[in-house]
């Protein structure tokens, strides 16, 4: 079971911009052109643009794509790169990118073609896993209708990537592409210095073109106009849980945290915890979900992390280590196993967090155990699986400290039902 | 010039030759694979580690030349 794609919710306050995703949003070729005009021609100076601009990749890293691109462009000399468009969205909590792929296909791929251009590319791959049906069938339909329009400029296919987590890792990614599972590799080499076909290869994710998209139209001021001066522009959130109008929402990057989650219906009073940035990313208690604001720079300050945009609200009276232990276990089952540390690591820190869950006298042992492990397995493996597992779990310890001593002296929680989605793995090819 | 040790996890398959031959700076985890200090190998070392690096049996073991130092 994958997210559904939640429609963008109408404002009912002023933190939704739609530069993105319109209010009403169309996803014909007619719309879009009428919307936002002809996409400009591509030219290579769109990176000095995207760098100016400041757009960040909106994967997860948050790492300045003007930067990623030009590294790619300096090596067009020797081969002819070719762009991968990253709309796989393996965050079972996150639906911003297919939101934005069945509602806007035509922005992402006009960024795949000015992202192409810029690098020196004359091919572009999109990427949707493909049990997002839905995603799927709106991006066929959008790249068809495009068929004979720019035909000249770049050549867009799409692939469809098999449904798992680190299928969307770039070097898992770049070795699906060419022929082998879905696993991340070894690096180096790089994908922006040998990626597909050996090529180099600029991977961004299906947002961040969108962004660039826009870029290319508007300009870098234009660009710069909302957002943080070190984060400017806007990001798409998925906020889930314990919201009443939870979907996907376009902020400016920056926005307070409990305004956004006034806005989607989820108040901090009713919260136990906020999980931020996906399975990769960190519970916040509501006092420090209160203060901070959502962009990389602001989370980081507090020891968290915007990861992929996941906003989700845990309500009071659920068990916030029962759900951590559910992710946990399910990240020790998606993983690649290809590295040591990960494959024995994550499974024992899920046991760990299995037996702080229950409570009583493994519960107390958990807590000395896990912190064993985090040493053991953060750091070591070929991608940062390992690493965005040890974050979340350590989060929940901070954040649920209350619980775990409750747990630990023999009053574990009441069974609650599950709240965040552990879809089933899919294949590796 | 430094040489600093690196371990591709992927290809490593826990025999913890390494450690044996340079228990100095690299241990194993409680599953046998292999963690190595990442600061600049000592001078004395080095040849120690070039051994380390040659005794792998699946060539996971490397000495990366460390950029600026």
């Amino acid at each position: 079971m994958s997210a559904p794609p939640h429609p963008t919710v109408a404002p009912p306050d002023a933190t939704v911009v739609p530069r993105l995703i319109p209010h009403r949003p169309d996803a014909s070729l007619g719309a879009h052109l009428a919307r936002l005009g002809p996409p400009p021609r591509p030219t290579r100076s769109l990176v000095e643009q995207v760098e100016a601009a400041g757009v960040r990749g909106r994967g997860g890293a948050g790492f300045p794509t003007g930067v990623k691109m030009a590294a790619v462009a300096a090596r067009s000399r020797t081969r002819g790169p070719i762009v991968v468009a990253n709309g796989t969205e393996g965050e079972p909590a996150s639906a911003k990118d297919q939101t934005l792929l069945v509602h806007v296909p035509h922005l992402v791929l006009d960024g795949m073609v000015a992202a192409a251009g810029a690098v020196g590319a004359r091919e572009a791959i999109l990427c949707v896993d493909r049990r997002h049906r839905h995603v799927v069938d709106a991006v066929g339909r959008a790249v068809g209708e495009r068929q004979g329009r720019w035909a000249d400029t770049v050549a867009v296919r799409v692939a469809q990537v098999p449904s798992r987590y680190v299928a969307g890792e770039e070097s898992a990614l770049v070795h699906w592409l060419n022929g082998g599972e879905a696993k991340p590799t070894s690096s180096p080499p790089r994908p922006f210095e040998r990626g597909v076909d050996g090529r180099p290869t600029l991977v961004d994710n299906v947002e961040t073109l969108a962004h660039v998209a826009l870029v290319a139209r508007f300009g870098a001021e234009w660009y710069r106009a909302i957002g943080t001066p070190d984060e400017p522009g806007t990001v798409l959130l998925t906020v889930g849980g314990h919201a009443a109008r939870g979907g996907v929402y376009e902020v400016p990057s920056g926005v307070p945290l409990a305004a956004l989650l006034d806005n989607a219906g989820a108040p901090l009073a009713e919260l136990a915890g906020v999980l931020v940035g996906g399975y990769f990313g960190t519970w916040l208690d509501p006092a420090t979900a209160a203060a901070v604001a959502v962009d990389h720079s602001s989370l980081r300050a507090v020891g968290g992390s915007l990861g992929c945009g996941v906003v989700f609200a845990l309500p009071r009276g659920h068990c916030g280590l029962a759900e951590t232990a559910r992710i946990a276990r399910w990240l020790a089952g998606e993983g690649a196993q290809q590295c040591g540390p990960c494959a024995h690591g994550l499974p024992a820190m899920a046991e760990a967090m299995e037996h702080l869950s229950a409570g009583g006298p493994g519960a107390s042992r958990a807590h000395v155990r896990l912190h064993q492990l985090f040493v053991q397995v953060e750091g070591r493996g070929a991608c940062r699986h390992p690493d965005g597992a040890v974050r979340m779990v350590r989060s929940a310890l901070e954040v649920f400290a209350a619980d775990a001593a409750a747990h630990a002296a023999g009053r574990p929680c009441p069974p609650a039902p599950a709240w965040l989605p552990t879809p089933a793995p899919g294949g590796w090819r | 010039m430094s040489l600093q040790l690196v371990v591709d996890p992927i290809a490593c398959d826990a025999h913890g030759t390494c450690a044996e031959l340079l228990p100095e700076l690299i241990v194993l985890d409680e599953w046998g694979y292999p963690i190595v200090d990442a600061r600049p190998v000592p001078a004395h070392l080095e040849g120690h580690a070039r051994r380390a690096v040659a005794a792998c049996p699946v060539l996971a073991l490397r000495l990366r030349r460390l950029r600026g130092a």
